[in-house]
């Protein structure tokens, strides 16, 4: 990252601004290193959030406590599937990396869809857990964890709209390595995505009860 | 060496003249451009918000605006001078100036620079918009909680909370497109240790403003959902703590004082030594000091809140990290002086302006070192002594250091020199003003006069020094005037600069004023730290510089390398950043007024900004016309 590019390259590679070829995408990762920028922003976005939740873990007011609330087996399922959907992923951009658009276009949609399952999973989790009296009224407790959880679960959704967009480009060939939209910058995103839910699934979940 | 090598270089298609060329533009330098001309218009705004303070303080017990009315306009003042003009001019330097100074055509994301640009304003014109809506936030540029979210019917303090968010927006994006321009847009030979100053400063603010913006960003969430949705984040009565607003908001509004000083220090380092004629001293000192300030900065929050009851423990830590972090400004004092002494100094305005910046920033750097110790700082706390402090370092300082960078490079935006002798006069009734405005602050604050109060009784002793202060603003705003006359006439008919007009060191002033679109026919190649300065002089025994007999043209075209370009590629203009902030701007409405059927406004909002997002995801960057 610190060395400095000798003038053929630049005048050949990356002399354009924000274009850079796809066949040489390591030599200036231009726009991977604005995403590990932005990535190093979000880690302080989730530890603001993971704070407050420290502050409030045992707030429960009138609500539920966390240890009445939580189901450790069924969370741990879906996080399974989460971290699952990493290795797809991985998969994916291998895939493409080896220019097997077929099979890249197959493990971009099991990320997706196992994003997905992830999804529902935590819809269906706050479904019961306001059933059970957790609000985000409840007490701070409760606010703490449904903006932590739902902050996460919003990453989530942003990244499965980003892997459908990809399948569904991939179906007219249209995947390039040298677009805003690709497969090296949402799978880094995916996995950063992955990596906060096994901070958040350890903080609130299995330190709680 | 011949002469300059004729490259043949094809216009690239910049899109359409006129208002739409500038909607859609992704050259760095226009957006530079928008982004000082935007913060000019709300430095008067803003000023205008002061004038009015000034008037209702003048004298004892005087009715010019109604306690409402000077809460609304003293926290929009805070607001605007922080978040829309010194943030803004910053960026607009920055913009212009860090590809140049790297020896780049453009930053690493031009239509990102572009939406920040466009985000920025569309967030200022929405707080604005609060005026006509119903009043404007009044809660002060922190906003502490649970004052903020009481009230929720009254909507002026969701335009805060929202006009910020999106404000964060933008900056975190511009943040990281710096940060990956000057990671990775650097010229041939251009090391980070050969990077100006000022394109460090510009690195070191982007990591700032990456790492502290997502904590208040954080804290601003919970304060809206507590307003909109019921969550008990700052509800005391229900187990929630007030006290978590003031930490998240100053872990960021904290390192964000060292965002708005940065720059101006860097601005400064490249005048002094121009000006001095001599290099600047100790370099390395300067860039690690500019460093270590940003890492201090993030262990310091909490003396914004000594009077908290945190506890002897935190309170001492915060106290003594608040006086480690005047080692590394002081540091810098010192090599701005070491850089000055003995230099054939040619004291033309933009030399001015930055000598009264260390001048006035000691002064407010002194009394900011006061409030370490914790007993002191709990006398002053919210008193006038510290509306003195902060004046002393974010107006003193960096409006001084930015209003020298405007001296400075000027000719190089219009090709025009500003006018000397304006500017001198207007710079001494700038130094009169400011200090007639600010320095009886110090006293006021220490006889007790508190902050934030829009009025004073008779025979408190605070008569005399309130209305130096209202007289000062005027002449503060007299001398603003002057300088915007200056600069409108300059442009139409100052005196031609030429490339070089100060005897410049770093790359800009290589190339013509204004600079081409593309910035350098040739890619530089940079073999040392202030290299133009080298290639125009060496130095005699004594280390006086002497002047090189022929001075090369073309900095690429160097024996051996000659560089051939067939077509420089400049990004075409695009609509898609514009629509794609509109769209932002108009989520922010409807977030504003989420119980009157807002989500309505939201959802459209978000779905015009995802059109534009995609849209720019997938268009090619440069389009063939």
């Amino acid at each position: 990252m610190t060395t400095a590019p000798t003038p053929e390259n630049v005048l050949t590679d990356h002399h354009d601004g924000d274009h850079h070829d796809g066949d040489h995408h390591d030599v200036h990762p231009i726009r991977k290193t604005a995403m590990w920028v932005f990535l190093g922003s979000e880690c302080v976005f989730f530890g603001a959030m993971i704070a407050t939740f420290f502050l409030y873990r045992t707030e429960f007011g009138d609500g539920p406590t966390a240890e009445e609330i939580f189901n450790i087996p069924f969370t741990s399922a879906s996080s399974f599937v989460l971290l699952m959907s990493s290795l797809t992923m991985v998969l994916a951009h291998n895939a493409f990396d080896h220019k097997d658009l077929r099979k890249a276009r197959v493990w971009l949609a099991a990320t997706a869809l196992l994003g997905a399952t992830f999804l529902s999973g935590q819809i269906f989790e706050f479904v019961e857990f306001v059933h059970e009296g957790l609000t985000v009224h409840s007490s701070p407790f409760g606010s703490a964890f449904y903006m932590l959880t739902s902050f996460h679960g919003a990453h989530v959704l942003i990244g499965v709209i980003l892997l459908a967009t990809m399948f569904v480009l991939s179906l007219s060939g249209r995947l390039y390595a040298d677009r805003g939209l690709n497969i090296e910058l949402v799978g880094l995103y995916w996995h950063f995505v992955d990596i906060v839910w096994i901070v958040i699934f350890t903080i609130v979940y299995l330190l709680q009860v | 060496m011949e002469a300059t090598v004729e490259a043949p270089v094809v216009e690239p298609y910049m899109g359409p003249r006129g208002i739409w060329g500038w909607l859609t533009t992704v050259d760095h330098k226009r957006i530079g451009l928008l982004y000082g001309v935007s913060a000019l218009v709300f430095f008067v705004i803003g000023g205008i918000e002061a004038l009015l303070i000034r008037l209702q303080l003048a004298g004892p017990d005087l009715e010019v605006l109604s306690a409402e009315a000077y809460n609304q306009l003293f926290t929009m003042h805070g607001l605007t001078m922080v978040f829309l003009v010194i943030m803004p001019i910053a960026a607009a330097f920055t913009n212009y100036f860090l590809p140049i100074m790297l020896g780049a055509r453009d930053v690493a994301f031009p239509r990102l620079n572009a939406f920040s640009y466009w985000l920025f304003l569309g967030s200022g014109i929405f707080i604005y918009s609060s005026f006509f809506l119903g009043g404007a936030p009044d809660g002060a540029w922190v906003g502490y909680a649970p004052l903020s979210t009481q009230l929720v019917e009254v909507v002026r303090i969701d335009f805060w909370i929202i006009g910020l968010q999106l404000l964060g927006i933008a900056s975190i994006v511009s943040s990281a497109n710096f940060i990956a321009t000057a990671f990775t847009m650097r010229a041939p030979g251009m090391s980070m240790l050969r990077m100006p100053v000022f394109a460090w400063m510009a690195l070191v603010v982007a990591f700032l403003l990456i790492f502290s913006i997502p904590a208040v960003s954080i804290g601003l969430f919970q304060m809206f959902l507590d307003r909109n949705l019921g969550t008990l984040f700052y509800a005391a009565e229900a187990g929630g703590d007030p006290l978590l607003w003031q930490h998240l908001f100053w872990i960021f509004g904290h390192p964000e004082v060292y965002v708005l000083i940065l720059p101006a220090m860097g601005i400064v380092s490249e005048i002094l030594p121009v000006f001095s004629r001599k290099p600047l001293f100790g370099y390395p000192f300067i860039v690690f000091s500019g460093a270590a300030i940003g890492f201090v900065g993030f262990g310091v929050w909490s003396h914004h809140m000594f009077t908290s009851g945190m506890g002897p423990v935190a309170e001492a830590g915060f106290g003594i990290a608040t006086m480690v972090i005047a080692v590394p400004t002081g540091v810098k004092i010192f090599n701005w002086l070491g850089t000055v002494w003995g230099g054939r100094v040619r004291l033309q305005a933009p030399m001015l302006y930055s000598l009264a910046f260390i001048a006035m920033f000691v002064i407010g750097g002194l009394s900011g070192v006061t409030h370490a110790i914790i007993p002191a700082d709990t006398q002053q706390h919210d008193t006038y002594y510290v509306v003195a402090h902060f004046h002393y370092v974010l107006f003193g300082g960096a409006v001084f250091g930015y209003v020298a960078g405007v001296y400075y490079w000027f000719p190089k935006w219009t090709g025009k020199m500003l006018s000397e002798g304006i500017g001198k006069l207007q710079f001494w009734l700038m130094l009169v003003g400011f200090n007639l405005t600010f320095g009886p602050m110090h006293i006021l604050g220490l006889n007790g006069m508190p902050r934030r109060t829009y009025r004073y009784g008779e025979g408190l002793g605070w008569d005399f020094w309130n209305l130096m202060a209202t007289t000062g603003a005027f002449l503060i705003a007299f001398s603003v005037l002057i300088f915007i006359y200056n600069i409108v006439k300059s442009r139409r008919s100052g005196i031609p600069a030429g490339d070089d007009p100060w005897d410049g060191r770093t790359l800009e002033w290589t190339i013509s004023s204004p600079p081409p679109v593309h910035n350098f026919d040739e890619v530089p190649v940079v073999r040392s730290l202030d290299d133009f300065w080298h290639r125009k002089y060496s130095e005699d025994e004594d280390g006086r510089p002497v002047v090189i007999a022929e001075i090369e043209e073309g900095m690429g075209a160097d024996g051996g390398e000659e560089v051939q370009i067939e077509n420089i590629h400049m990004p075409s203009p695009s609509y898609y950043p514009v629509l794609t902030s509109a769209g932002l701007v108009c989520a922010g409405f409807g977030f504003a007024y989420l119980g009157l059927g807002g989500w309505i406004v939201v959802g459209t909002g978000i779905l015009i900004a995802m059109w534009g997002f995609f849209g720019w995801s997938l268009e090619p960057v440069t389009r063939e016309h």
